[in-house]
């Protein structure tokens, strides 16, 4: 009923501006038509797929596929609450259902007046501030005591975070500068980088990024400067560079905060990337609830263009390279490269089968570079200063800095640079150290590996850690103490990979569901023998069979905890580990 | 342009298969036989739901062998007991899940994997109501095991309505229509490809679903006849 009471009109030039683009432009049209009419209404989604020419079952399931569409009508202002493991550590799911029970509704549901919709979400990249919510479009730190009334009718915007660097590489001068301003950015060494890089040939560039022997800081690990003379090698035009920061495994928030406090260095490392590949088209992908994040890089964008560092002819050197955002709409497995591509072009985000690599085959099937956030910037730095420079610090295997995202029970979360290969109890006293007794730490996130408390000497490095089977991943370090309960942590990660599975393997789609099921009985006190062998199976079938790292990487976490803790399920039962 | 042949090794049979073939098929060439669910000759190969997994030695992970090509010197186990772990751990979920009571095969790879779904109990099944919403089938999506073969071949595989998709996500994902709506409102064309297709009980033709319920077959068609042309559609992409 409220559908034909639309006014479509409004809809006319979302269309125009959407529709030339065809089905590639789905997700921009859909965030526009829901951004102007709360929702996306059957009216709304036919005008949409007529004009975009993309079957309307096909746009049903890219609705339904990603959390932040909505086909019925919401509450003027969405709270997400965080259920993630880091906020649930910190009482999240709590303060959800004060929450609920204060408006009294259900999470999912809207008051009755129309003014709130409550959800319980997974990780918001603010983990620092935890526990944490999104407030429309306002992130706040829910502060202990505070009143629903208080933080949610008033939200009190939380500050961009702590941030330490020794040295400062990667974070220069961020949070310092007015972020998105060129001359502030250009004061502190800004596009130094890049003009080195076009002074030069594209196998300079190449051979420097090579030598410096930075690694993919996205989880991969995967050596960039290969990655980009693959990419400048394959055959096939246009090619295409992405700058994933789709940045939602619990834990990280660092390229929130990279994007917040120095989205020029960003930019600056895609036109570099895309210099040394020869691409002249980016996309930069952000997740759909770092709506701050996507405004700065809008804006450090315009700035950029304004001022000839991208566009046509950047700096008179001939050299075109142009970057359009796109923001994501809630899916954690779009962070999956080539789930990534799906979601660009308009689709489910469903992981596609590899081989074809990026770089031979990626975004629209083009010869693809895509890069961290993290990454980019560290290409920025070492076009500036050097790969000899960045090789400086680190280890042999793990050259330069890593952006660290503290979180947990420490004296100082934040995100911390520091140099490869320390040991784990150094970037925890960086930290002002362990609040309490220190029970475990989460390394690498949820995809990743408790270490307990004699792991302190851990060397943090990506040869280090794999040696001990720990896993860098995005550099998160959560430290958890005795106080807390890892039955509940365990549940709400079990909760984190049901809820985010896409659904495109059987190993995943079923294993994660059966996995949280376990991991409920285990916080109900049901737990028997047979449902830790269970586990075991369940894990093994997972981590071997499935399509992409969601499922992959599922039980890794969990399985760790019980091997590293044999009595964190209070049975007999121990972790067998045969793989 | 000659063929290039590549060697390799099947549960300790040598064999030399062309470039490109797959795992599964040149385990066909030594008589091995490999289970598989979602893989159908006459659609993509997707690799969903890797049953088709087979042990490659010094491979990081399990292969699936229906979308994974022959590499040179390969040695391939297609029934190790880690093989039959995964297989067995992945039957027993799935069944646990669905309905497999009209599905001889599933029900024959339970029993050759010694399966014990029952470990499972108490877990979410899927079990959405019949929808009985035109006259030439029902879905029973109960019985669904997701294997998307009457999506792909509603759409680019052969048909080119566009008819099916999805809704849902992960363990929730289920096979649907635009906004849920009754098929003869969709683009549906009642070719009945996705019937022929369809792996398990899901998909039923209405006149086989009526005779097994008992219904004479000269009565049948009563039920079953299209009423008018198909319904307009809303979809320009078709
Ligand atoms: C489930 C999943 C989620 C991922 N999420 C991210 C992400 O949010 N950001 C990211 O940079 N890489 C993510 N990755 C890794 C990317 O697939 C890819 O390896 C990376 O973007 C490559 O960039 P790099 O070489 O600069 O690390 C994810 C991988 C998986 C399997
Ligand atoms: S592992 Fe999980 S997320 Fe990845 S393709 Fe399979 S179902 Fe999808
Ligand atoms: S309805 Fe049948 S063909 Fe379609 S996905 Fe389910 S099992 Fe496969
Ligand atoms: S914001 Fe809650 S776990 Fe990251
Ligand atoms: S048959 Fe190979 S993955 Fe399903």
């Amino acid at each position: 009923m409220v559908s034909q009471q639309l006014d479509l009109g409004e809809l006319k030039s979302i269309l125009e501006k959407y529709a030339p683009g065809g089905r590639n432009q789905l997700l921009p049209a859909l965030w526009a038509a829901q951004n102007c009419y709360g929702y996306l209404s059957e009216p709304v989604v036919v005008a949409i797929g007529k004009a975009l020419k993309v079957p309307l079952a096909d746009i049903y399931g890219v609705i339904e596929f990603y959390t932040m569409f909505y086909k019925e009508p919401v509450g003027e202002t969405i709270v997400r609450i965080c259920v993630s493991p880091i906020c649930t550590q910190r009482g999240s799911r709590e303060i959800l259902n004060s929450v609920c029970e204060h408006f009294d509704i259900q999470p999912g549901e809207t008051t009755t007046d129309g003014k709130y919709m409550v959800e319980a979400v997974e990780c918001l990249g603010l983990c620092d501030f935890a526990p944490s919510a999104l407030v429309g479009e306002v992130p706040v730190s829910i502060s202990a005591g505070a009143t629903p009334q208080s933080w949610i009718q008033s939200p009190d915007p939380a500050p961009l975070g702590h941030l330490e660097g020794d040295p400062c590489w990667l974070l220069g001068s961020c949070g310092e500068v007015d972020p998105a301003e060129v001359k502030d950015y250009e004061g502190c060494g800004g596009f130094m980088g890049l003009k080195r890089t076009l002074q030069n040939p594209p196998e300079f560039v190449i051979e420097e990024i090579t030598e410096s022997g930075l690694l993919g800081r996205g989880g991969a690990a995967f050596p960039t400067g290969m990655k980009w003379k693959f990419a400048s090698q394959a055959e096939g035009q246009p090619k295409y560079i992405v700058c994933n920061a789709d940045e939602s495994e619990p834990g990280t928030f660092k390229d929130r905060v990279l994007m917040e406090g120095y989205p020029l260095s960003i930019i600056e490392g895609m036109a570099i990337a895309a210099y040394a590949v020869g691409s002249h088209y980016g996309y930069l992908y952000i997740r759909g609830e770092y709506m701050r994040a996507q405004s700065i890089m809008q804006k450090a964008l315009a700035n950029a263009r304004a001022t000839g560092y991208l566009g046509k002819n950047i700096l008179d050197t001939g050299f075109d390279f142009d970057i359009d955002v796109r923001s994501g709409a809630g899916a954690y497995v779009c962070g999956e490269e080539t789930a990534l591509f799906e979601s660009i072009e308009g689709k489910r985000g469903f992981p596609r089968l590899k081989p074809p690599y990026p770089t031979d085959q990626g975004l629209f099937g083009k010869p693809t570079d895509i890069n961290n956030v993290e990454t980019l910037c560290a290409a920025t730095w070492i076009m500036a200063n050097g790969a000899a420079a960045f090789r400086s610090l680190g280890t042999e295997g793990s050259a330069g800095t890593k952006v660290y995202c503290l979180s947990g029970d420490i004296a100082k979360p934040g995100v911390y640079e520091l140099p490869l290969g320390i040991t784990l109890g150094e970037i925890i006293q960086k930290a002002g150290g362990v609040l309490g007794e220190l029970r475990g730490v989460l390394i690498g996130g949820a995809a990743g590996t408790f270490a307990g408390p004699d792991d302190l000497d851990l060397v943090m490095s990506f040869e280090g850690l794999a040696e001990n089977k720990y896993f860098l991943g995005s550099g998160v370090v959560n430290v958890i103490n005795t106080d807390r309960d890892m039955k509940q942590i365990l549940y709400s990660l079990a909760h984190f990979f049901a809820h985010e599975s896409c659904g495109k393997c059987f190993p995943c789609q079923l294993g994660t569901q059966r996995q949280l099921e376990i991991m409920e009985k285990s916080v109900q006190g049901q737990l028997t023998n047979a449902d830790l062998v269970a586990l075991e199976d369940v894990g093994f079938a997972m981590a071997e069979t499935s399509i992409c790292g969601v499922g992959q990487m599922a039980s890794t976490a969990i399985l760790s905890a019980w091997e590293k803790c044999p009595d964190v399920f209070g049975l007999e039962e121990s972790f067998n580990g045969q793989k | 342009m000659s063929e290039e042949y590549v060697q390799l090794t099947i549960d300790g049979t040598p064999i030399s298969v062309p470039t490109g073939t797959t795992l599964l098929d040149a385990a066909k060439d030594v008589d091995v036989d490999v289970p598989v669910i979602c893989y159908f000759a006459h659609t993509t190969a997707n690799g969903l739901c890797r049953l088709c997994v087979v042990e490659v030695e010094g491979a990081r992970m399990l292969q699936a062998a229906c979308v994974t090509t022959v590499q040179e010197d390969s040695v391939v186990h297609t029934r190790s007991p880690k093989v039959e772990r995964a297989r067995r751990t992945i039957l027993e979920m799935l069944v646990s899940t669905v309905d497999i009571s009209e599905s001889p095969e599933l029900q024959e790879l339970v029993v050759d994997y010694e399966c014990y779904p029952e470990r499972f109990e108490g877990g979410k099944k899927r079990q959405p109501a019949i929808i009985d919403d035109n006259p030439v089938y029902l879905r029973d999506y109960s019985q669904c095991v997701m294997c998307w073969r009457c999506v792909q071949v509603c759409a680019d595989d052969a048909q080119f309505s566009y008819a099916l998709n999805f809704s849902g996500r992960g363990f929730d994902t289920q096979i649907a229509t635009f906004f849920d709506k009754p098929l003869p409102e969709t683009t549906c064309v009642f070719c009945g490809n996705c019937i022929g297709v369809c792996p398990t009980g899901a998909l039923k033709a209405k006149r086989e679903h009526l005779i097994e319920q008992g219904v004479a077959p000269e009565k049948v068609m009563e039920f079953t006849r299209l009423k008018g042309k198909k319904k307009k559609s809303h979809n320009s992409a078709g």
